[in-house]
């Protein structure tokens, strides 16, 4: 909010804009179930994703995250007695994609011969529509990078690069953001600053969030749900008072920190001793 | 500097190896001639040998004109459709199962003794290593740039367009790469089979007549083109494709 006081003449209309869409814009699952080779990796699943808030989504690896994450965009086929219902659609259908989710991944999945300009625009190319590329310019202003629009992403360091995938999901402007893993690759200085900008320019957005940093998920997240065991369930954690970003420093923050590590930690047990099973 | 010295510097031993090997065998010069008596073989008869040398440079052009034209289009129908996937891919591996060369007698056959049997030769040889490799980039296309811009709502065709194809550039430029070295060795063969004109016909006619001075120049003269082609291909490929990074890592060291 104190970081768009200087621009007060696009704030409120783009304000507008998402509420409009945010009034709409839950996620919602009911009796997910999919199956890897034959086996579960859950079965049966309930999540209710309050519309405008960030929730982080933790668990040991291999328990399924990425592949719910994947099912709620529409990537991943699940099975037809399930229903994620996104927003206003009642009921989505197995493996339809929603035109109101982005999606970010862990890599940056930068386009190596488009510029950084043409990245961020890249969604208006592949759907045939004139690219916006003053709004572009300004949410590369917003990410710090206003004077490498012209660079390739080969010439910008990890954390420019994620930077840039930011600036392109802003640009798409959906109500659902979906983020796997976002800044796992980047150094641990890089990623705060990331999580500080992301939390701030995504505000106001549904966004689900998958990581395997508690820390993260305890800075910029609303709601924590760890997911454990084959098939998987969900628990939820508690968290710190507050707003997002939370202080990392912050002793509320540590002390929840620590108990979440050790919820992990059981969680990952669990998943162990479902896997042998 | 090192970069044009260097395989000066190699060509230099090639010859002295070359000269050392008949100071020491003593072999007849119509078996191996000395570099020196190639040397002016080529300058008595350079005008007939660049002259048929335009012709075989004509059939590599347009054999890999059309081979490359050809082979990418088959690699995006079998990216694109996949019905052409099921019915054209096991023709196409089949297909390589016939030794191209053993088709040249029927390609002259057909064709008759002038270029087009060898241009259909050339075509046919460089056709496969583009098509593969190509139809191999658009099939790999890194899947978190699919599943980004299936998110985006891409339809099939812009997902092909702005995102597989440029992404298989590089493999497509391996192909070609591989069909510009191989290129030659489809015209002079279709030239050996039966041709009026071409380096391929000059080296069989000056074998025949024992003139085998002119048939080492005009066998350096096509390898002399065929090194010049493959270095215009590739320069063109990295000027076309600068965000491939095409040097290993112990190459940038130097």
């Amino acid at each position: 909010m104190t970081n768009n006081h200087h621009q007060p003449s696009d704030n409120p209309a783009s304000k507008n804009s998402r509420a409009d869409k945010n009034s709409c814009a839950g996620i919602s699952l009911a009796a997910v179930s999919l199956r890897y080779e034959g086996k579960y990796l859950f079965k049966e699943l309930q999540l209710d994703l309050p519309q405008g808030q960030c929730s982080a989504l933790l668990g040991p690896s291999g328990v399924g995250k990425s592949s719910l994450l994947r099912l709620i965009a529409g990537l991943q086929p699940f099975e037809p007695s399930g229903r994620v219902i996104i927003g206003k659609n009642q009921a989505q259908l197995p493996g339809h994609l929603s035109a109101e989710i982005a999606y970010m991944a862990q890599q940056d999945l930068l386009l190596p011969w488009l510029n950084a300009l043409d990245n961020v625009t890249l969604g208006a190319r592949l759907r045939r529509q004139r690219p916006d590329h003053a709004r572009a310019r300004d949410l590369l202003r917003q990410v710090g990078l206003a004077d490498y629009e012209r660079a390739l992403p080969a010439t910008l360091s990890g954390g420019m690069r994620q930077r840039v995938a930011l600036a392109r999901t802003l640009m798409e402007d959906r109500p659902i953001i979906l983020m796997d893993e976002p800044f796992s690759a980047l150094d641990a200085i890089t990623r705060l600053r990331l999580q500080e900008l992301a939390a701030k320019l995504l505000r106001g957005r549904t966004i689900l969030l998958v990581t395997h940093d508690p820390l993260e998920a305890l800075r910029i997240s609303q709601r924590i749900f760890i997911m454990s065991g084959r098939p998987a369930r969900l628990s939820e954690a508690t968290l710190p008072e507050g707003e997002t970003p939370r202080d990392p420093a912050d002793t509320a923050l540590l002390a929840h920190h620590a108990e979440l590590l050790r919820h992990l930690r059981a969680a990952d047990d669990d998943s162990a001793f479902g896997a042998q099973q | 500097m090192m970069s044009i010295l260097r395989p000066l510097i190699i060509i230099a031993c090639l010859v002295l190896v070359w000269q050392i090997i008949i100071w020491l065998s003593n072999v007849p010069h119509f078996i191996l001639p000395a570099p020196a008596r190639v040397a002016e073989a080529w300058w008595v008869h350079h005008a007939t040998i660049l002259g048929h040398a335009g012709v075989t440079l004509l059939e590599i052009a347009l054999g890999l004109l059309f081979g490359a034209l050809l082979g990418a289009l088959s690699a995006l129908a079998l990216a694109y459709f996949r019905p052409a996937r099921r019915w054209l891919l096991p023709v196409l591996v089949a297909s390589q199962a016939i030794p191209v060369f053993a088709l040249a007698p029927i390609l002259v056959l057909w064709l008759g003794y002038g270029i087009a049997s060898k241009v259909a030769m050339a075509t046919l040889i460089i056709y496969f290593p583009v098509a593969t490799s190509f139809y191999d980039g658009l099939r790999r296309t890194e899947p978190g740039w699919t599943d980004l811009a299936r998110t985006m709502g891409a339809s099939r065709w812009t997902l092909l367009t702005r995102i597989r194809v440029p992404a298989a550039l590089p493999a497509l430029a391996s192909g070609l790469r591989v069909a510009t070295a191989v290129a030659p060795i489809g015209a002079v063969v279709g030239e050996w089979v039966g041709a009026s004109a071409g380096l391929g016909y000059l080296m069989l006619h000056a074998n025949g007549r024992v003139q085998i001075d002119l048939m080492f120049a005009a066998l350096l003269t096509l390898a002399f083109f065929a090194v010049i082609i493959y270095f215009i291909v590739d320069t063109g490929l990295r000027r076309a494709l600068p965000w491939q990074p095409d040097k290993l890592p112990t190459e940038q060291e130097e």
